[in-house]
C-alpha cells in the first residue's frame, strides 16, 4: 500500500537494499530538479514584483536569493529525505507526484499539473486539498504582493510596467481586482478529470477480479480515513486511537479530518496573492494532521519553506525550531528503540516524542504563516512610504 | 375390593411403562463403557476412558430418547451437524515416550485448551452462521468459553491440510482456555449413569486433575440411514485420556511401578452401568510378544501370559487377544460386585523397557527473533527411529521414497506472517519451493477481520534427518480493549498440525472384535497426526492508565494548532485598519458597516470617525437589532415546529 509509510529508521542492514530502490532515489533527485524549476520561477517573479514597486532600487543592500538552489539542496541534503529513501519508504513517489503537479502549475504546463496532482491524490488522499492553490496559480499567477499594493503604487507613480503579465493584465482592465483565467482553469479541471477517469479505468481493469473500485476505496481511502492501523509512527494518532473509548471513536475520527479542511477557507482568504505558499501551507497541515504520517512528509514541506527564503527571512523562533526538529529527530529513534526491542521504556517514552514533534511543526507552520503575513505588512509600510516620498 | 383394584392399576401401569422402557432401549438405542489402561515406558499409566451412544436413524422428530443426551441430539438437529469434535485439553502430549503411531495417540493427543471442528450439513453461505450459533450453544453446555470462537478472528476454513477434506468444515481452538472440573461436570452429565456407577465412577476429579496429561472429548457423528424418510442416527463417542504416574515405593529405579485402579484412582469399580450394554475393561502391553509362544489355545499357555516370570495381574482376564505388537487382556466387569469389587492391578517382577511406535517425524515448533517488532515462526521436523517409517513410505512416478507431510497452520491477524518469507530447509540446506513443496495454500489474515492460515504438503526424502520450516512475521498493535486481562503475558497462537498423509495407524487384532466399539475404532486405519507446542507471542502494550491522559493532550495540541493559527490569521496591525477606515470613509454605507462590526467583534475600541453621524449609527444600532429579533424569532419557529413535529 503506498500510502502506509511509516517512519522507518536507519538500520544497517537496510544499506544493503540501497541498491535496488533506484526508483526512489530517482523520484528525490527528480523532486530537487523539479524544485529548483519551481524556485526558479518564483525568484524571476519576485524580483520583477520587487522591481515594480521600487522595492529593490530602495534597498540596494537586498539582494535575492536563489531560492531554487536552496530549496533543492534542503530537499536532497534533509536527514528526513535520506532516511525516507533508505527505509524504502513510498514517500519520495508521493512527494514527486506533488511536486509534480506544483511544477506544472508554475510553468503553466496544465496537462502536467492535472496528473501530478491526479496521481498525488491517488497515492495518498490529502494532497486533494492542492486543487485550490494549483486553480489559483493557474487563475491569478505566481505568487505576488498584494495587488492593492500595485495600485497604490501605480496611482503615486502614474509608473506602468511592461514585463509584468500580472500589470499588464491589471493595467488594461483597470480593475482593483485581477482577472480570473477561467479559460485557464477549465483547461485544468478537463485535464484532471481525464487523467483521474484514465487512472480510475486503468485500476478497474487491474482490479476486476479482486472486487473492483469500490474495494479499492474501502482498502486506500477508507484505510487512511478510519485509521484502522495502530502501528506506531512519527504523529499522534496511533496511540490517540489505541487508547480512545470505543464509543467515541467516530466523533474523533470525524472531528480529526474535519480540522484538516478547517483551515482552508480562512488560509486561502488571507493568502490567496501568494498560492505556492498556501500550498507550502496546506502540505505542512496536512502533514501534521495525516493519519499516517512519515518523516518524508516532513522533507517535502521543508523543502517547499525553503522556496519562500526571500520573504520569511525574519521569521521567528527559527534557532528554536531547528534544534527541535534536530532534538526530536535524534531522540525518537532511541525512544523507539527503548519501547520496542529493549522493552525498558513504554509507550509514553515513544508518544510524549511524536506530541513534542507535533507541536514543533505546528509552531513552524504559524510563525511560517506569521512571518509571511508581517512580509506583506513591510512592503505595504515601505512601498507607502516610498510612495509618499516620491509625492 | 375395589380399593384394592384401584391401588393395582397404577401399579400395572407402571411396570408395563418400565417394561417398554427396557424393550426400547433394547431395540436401538445402545451405550457402552470401556477403559483401557495401558502402561507407558516411562513409568507411567495411561487410563483411557471411551463412552460411546448410539441413536438408531428414526423419523420422528423430536423424539423421546431413552439413553442418548437430549441436549446432543437437539444440538445435532438444530445446526444440522454432520460431524463434531470439540475436546479439552491440559498438558502436551509426550510423543516421544507416549507414543505417535497407534491409533490412541492419532486420535487422542489434542492442543492444549479447547479444539473444536465441525462439519455442517447446510449450504455454503449458511456454514458461518450455523458455526456461530454452535460455539455459543457447546458455551452453554460445557461451562467453557467456546462462544470466543464466534467471531471471524478466531477460526478458520481448512480445505485440505486438516485431513478431512469438507468445504463446509470449520475450525478452531483456544490455546488458553484453563480446563477443569466445570467442563468434566457437564461432561459426565451426557452419560446415563453419570459418574455414579460403573466405569465413570473411577474419575475421581482430585487424581484425574492431577495427572501429567488430560483430555476429555467429545466426538460426534451423524449416520445416514440410506433409506427414504428416515432420518438419521447419532453416534456420541466420549473419550477421557489421563496419564498418570503411580505412586511407588520401589527403590529400584529402572523398576516399571506397580499399580492397581484403587491406587492409580483412589476408588474402584463395583459392577457396571446396568444401562451398558457392555462394560469392558482393557490393559495394553506393549513390546511383550517376542519371547511369547504364538498359540495361547491352551489354558496353561494364557495362564502363562497374564502371570509369568515378568509380571502378574492380579485378576484372571476373561479373553487375551494378540496383536502385531501388543498383548491386550480384556475383562468384564459384569461380575464385580460390592462383595468383590473389580480392582485391577499389575505387579512388575522384573525391569522391563520397551518403546512405543513414533510418527515418522517429531514436530516442534518455536519463536526466533527478539524485540517487540518481526519475528519469524519456525517448525522443526525430526526424523524418529520409527520402524513403521518403512510402512508409511510410498514411491513416486521416478522411484524416490518419500514421506507427505501436511502442516496446518492459524496465524491470528496481529501475528502478521509474510508468506514471501517462507523457507524450507531440508538436512540444513535451504531448498527451493519446487523441490519439497507439493501443494500449497494461504489465506491471508485480514486486520481484525479473518485470521490467515497456511496449509502445505511437503514431500520429504526417506532419509531425511531434518526439516525446518521458518516463516517470517510483524506483530500488530492493538486496541487498549482488545488485550486479555494479563497483557503482558503474551498472546498464544494456536498449535500447528502435523499430519502424514500416507501414514495409518490401526491396531490390527487378529481375531474378529465387532461387539467392542472401542476396538473397532482402533482396527480403523487412522490418519497419524501431531500438534506442535502452542507458542506464547508477547506483543507491544500501550499504557493501560493513560486514556484520558492522551485524549486531552491530543485534544490540546489541537487547540493549539487551531488557535494559533486562526490568531496569526486574523490579526490586523493599526495602518491595515486605517487603510480600511480610509477606504469606508470614501465608500461609506455597507463597508464602513462591516469595518465597524468587525472592530466590535474583535473587541477593539474604534475611534469613530468624526464624519460619522447620529443617523448612521442610529441606523447600525437598529440593523443590529433587526438582525437579533430575526434571529430568535428564527428560532422560536424552529423549536415550535420541531416540537409540534414530535
Amino acid at each position: 500500500m503506498a500510502h502506509h509509510c511509516c517512519s522507518r529508521f536507519l538500520d544497517l542492514s537496510r544499506f544493503r537494499v540501497l541498491k535496488g530502490n533506484q526508483v526512489i532515489s530517482c523520484a528525490d533527485i527528480l523532486s530537487a530538479m523539479l524544485l529548483r524549476g519551481i524556485g526558479q520561477k518564483l525568484q524571476m517573479a519576485y524580483g520583477l514584483n520587487a522591481r515594480l514597486l521600487g522595492f529593490l532600487k530602495s534597498s540596494r543592500d537586498k539582494v535575492i536569493l536563489p531560492c531554487g538552489d536552496i530549496a533543492a539542496l534542503v530537499y536532497l541534503w534533509n536527514p528526513f529525505t535520506i532516511v525516507s529513501c533508505v527505509g524504502l519508504s513510498t514517500s519520495p513517489i508521493e512527494n514527486l507526484a506533488v511536486v509534480l503537479a506544483l511544477f506544472g502549475a508554475v510553468t503553466r504546463r496544465v496537462p502536467l499539473a492535472a496528473f501530478g496532482f491526479v496521481m498525488a491524490t491517488h497515492l495518498s488522499l490529502y494532497p486533494a486539498t492542492l486543487a485550490i492553490p494549483i486553480i489559483i496559480i493557474l487563475g491569478y499567477g505566481l505568487d505576488a504582493p498584494p495587488i492593492k499594493l500595485f495600485l497604490q503604487t501605480r496611482s503615486v507613480e502614474n509608473e506602468k510596467s511592461s514585463t509584468s503579465t500580472v500589470s499588464k493584465q491589471a493595467k488594461s482592465k483597470q480593475t482593483t481586482h485581477l482577472p480570473f483565467l477561467w479559460k485557464t482553469v477549465a483547461h485544468f479541471l478537463f485535464w484532471v478529470l481525464l487523467w483521474s477517469l484514465y487512472v480510475l479505468v486503468l485500476c478497474a481493469l487491474s482490479l476486476n477480479k479482486y472486487g473492483g473500485l469500490e474495494e479499492m476505496f474501502k482498502r486506500t481511502y477508507g484505510f487512511i480515513l478510519s485509521i484502522e492501523d495502530l502501528s506506531p509512527n512519527i504523529g499522534v494518532f496511533w496511540y490517540f486511537f489505541a487508547e480512545v473509548f470505543d464509543f467515541f471513536r467516530n466523533f474523533f475520527l470525524i472531528v480529526f479530518h474535519v480540522n484538516v479542511l478547517f483551515m482552508l477557507l480562512p488560509l486561502v482568504i488571507r493568502l490567496k496573492h501568494r498560492p505556492c505558499f498556501l500550498a507550502f501551507v496546506y502540505l505542512a497541515i496536512s502533514s501534521i494532521l495525516k493519519s499516517y504520517p512519515s518523516v518524508g512528509d516532513s522533507a517535502l514541506y521543508l523543502s517547499l519553506w525553503a522556496l519562500f527564503v526571500n520573504e520569511l527571512i525574519d521569521m521567528k523562533f527559527s534557532f528554536f525550531l531547528f534544534c527541535g526538529y534536530l532534538g526530536i529527530s535524534l531522540l525518537s529513534p532511541v525512544m523507539h528503540n527503548l519501547w520496542i526491542w529493549r522493552g525498558t521504556g513504554n509507550a509514553n517514552f515513544y508518544f510524549g516524542n511524536a506530541i513534542g514533534y507535533a507541536c514543533f511543526q505546528i509552531v513552524f507552520v504559524v510563525e511560517s504563516v506569521s512571518a509571511m503575513l508581517n512580509h506583506d505588512r513591510a512592503l505595504r509600510r515601505s512601498s507607502s512610504n516610498h510612495g509618499e516620498v516620491k509625492s | 375390593m375395589a380399593c384394592l383394584v384401584r391401588s393395582w392399576i397404577p401399579l400395572l401401569f407402571l411396570q408395563s411403562f418400565l417394561v417398554a422402557i427396557a424393550f426400547g432401549s433394547n431395540e436401538g438405542e445402545e451405550f457402552s463403557e470401556e477403559l483401557l489402561l495401558k502402561p507407558l515406558p516411562d513409568r507411567k499409566v495411561l487410563a483411557h476412558f471411551h463412552f460411546e451412544n448410539r441413536a438408531p436413524p428414526s423419523n420422528s422428530h423430536g423424539r423421546n430418547h431413552h439413553l442418548f443426551p437430549k441436549a446432543i441430539s437437539q444440538l445435532v438437529q438444530k445446526f444440522r451437524v454432520k460431524e463434531m469434535e470439540l475436546s479439552f485439553t491440559q498438558g502436551r502430549w509426550n510423543h516421544e515416550h507416549w507414543g505417535g503411531f497407534d491409533p490412541l495417540s492419532s486420535m487422542n493427543a489434542k492442543p492444549v485448551g479447547v479444539e473444536l471442528w465441525a462439519v455442517f450439513d447446510v449450504p455454503q453461505s449458511q456454514v458461518d452462521i450455523s458455526w456461530k450459533n454452535l460455539t455459543h450453544a457447546l458455551s452453554g453446555l460445557f461451562c467453557a468459553s467456546i462462544n470466543f470462537l464466534e467471531s471471524s478472528t478466531s477460526y478458520a476454513a481448512p480445505t485440505w491440510g486438516f485431513g478431512t477434506n469438507s468445504d463446509k468444515l470449520r475450525y478452531g481452538s483456544l490455546p488458553r482456555e484453563a480446563v477443569c472440573t466445570e467442563n468434566l461436570t457437564p461432561w459426565l452429565k451426557l452419560l446415563p449413569c453419570r459418574d455414579k456407577d460403573g466405569i465413570s465412577a473411577l474419575m475421581n476429579r482430585p487424581s484425574v486433575y492431577r495427572g501429567f496429561y488430560h483430555s476429555q472429548r467429545l466426538h460426534l457423528s451423524t449416520v445416514e440411514s440410506g433409506q427414504e424418510g428416515l432420518g438419521s442416527g447419532i453416534v456420541l463417542e466420549q473419550t477421557l485420556t489421563v496419564v498418570i504416574q503411580p505412586e511407588t515405593t520401589s527403590v529400584e529405579t529402572n523398576m516399571q511401578p506397580s499399580w492397581s485402579l484403587s491406587s492409580l484412582f483412589g476408588r474402584k469399580v463395583v459392577g457396571s452401568c446396568v444401562l451398558a450394554k457392555s462394560s469392558n475393561v482393557y490393559l495394553q502391553l506393549e513390546g511383550r510378544l517376542g519371547h511369547e509362544s504364538k498359540n495361547v489355545d491352551t489354558e496353561i499357555e494364557a495362564h502363562k501370559l497374564w502371570m509369568n516370570s515378568d509380571f502378574d495381574l492380579s485378576l484372571k482376564p476373561d479373553r487375551v487377544i494378540r496383536e502385531s505388537s501388543s498383548l491386550l487382556f480384556i475383562f468384564d466387569i459384569d461380575k464385580s460386585s460390592d462383595s468383590e469389587p473389580f480392582d485391577l492391578g499389575l505387579t512388575w517382577k522384573l525391569p522391563s523397557k520397551w518403546s512405543c511406535e513414533q510418527a515418522p517425524l517429531h514436530a516442534s515448533r518455536f519463536l526466533m527473533g527478539s524485540g517487540n517488532e518481526r519475528g519469524a515462526i519456525a517448525i522443526l521436523l525430526k526424523a524418529t527411529e520409527s520402524q513403521e517409517k518403512l510402512s508409511g513410505r510410498n514411491l513416486t512416478t521416478d522411484g524416490r521414497c518419500t514421506i507427505k507431510a501436511n502442516i496446518f497452520q492459524i496465524f491470528p491477524w496481529y501475528i502478521k506472517v509474510y508468506y514471501h518469507t517462507l523457507q524450507i530447509f531440508v538436512d540444513q540446506q535451504q531448498k527451493t519451493d519446487s523441490e519439497v513443496l507439493k501443494k500449497i495454500n494461504v489465506s491471508p489474515s485480514t486486520d481484525k477481520v479473518s485470521s490467515g492460515m497456511l496449509e502445505m504438503m511437503l514431500e520429504l526424502p526417506c532419509e531425511v534427518k531434518s526439516a525446518a520450516i521458518s516463516i517470517e512475521y510483524d506483530k500488530g498493535f492493538l486496541h487498549i480493549d482488545e488485550y486479555p486481562p494479563d497483557a503482558n503475558q503474551g498472546f498464544d497462537i494456536p498449535s500447528a498440525l502435523i499430519s502424514f498423509p500416507s501414514h495409518h495407524a490401526s491396531l490390527d487384532f487378529q481375531e474378529e472384535l465387532s461387539k467392542s466399539p472401542l476396538l473397532s475404532s482402533f482396527k480403523e486405519k487412522s490418519l497419524v497426526r501431531s500438534y506442535t507446542e502452542v507458542l506464547l507471542v508477547p506483543l507491544t502494550t500501550p499504557d493501560f492508565s493513560m486514556p484520558y491522559n492522551v485524549i486531552t493532550i491530543t485534544c490540546t495540541i489541537f487547540a493549539l494548532y487551531f488557535g494559533s493559527l486562526l490568531n496569526v490569521l486574523r490579526r490586523r496591525i493599526g495602518e491595515e485598519e486605517r487603510f480600511l477606515k480610509s477606504q469606508g470613509k470614501k465608500r461609506g454605507g455597507l463597508k464602513q458597516l462591516l469595518s465597524r462590526l468587525t472592530a466590535k467583534i474583535r473587541g477593539r475600541p474604534i475611534e469613530a470617525p468624526s464624519s460619522e453621524s447620529p443617523a448612521a449609527e442610529s441606523s447600525f444600532l437598529s440593523s443590529k437589532l433587526i438582525f437579533k429579533i430575526i434571529l430568535v424569532a428564527g428560532a422560536a419557529a424552529a423549536w415550535q415546529y420541531f416540537s409540534t413535529d414530535k
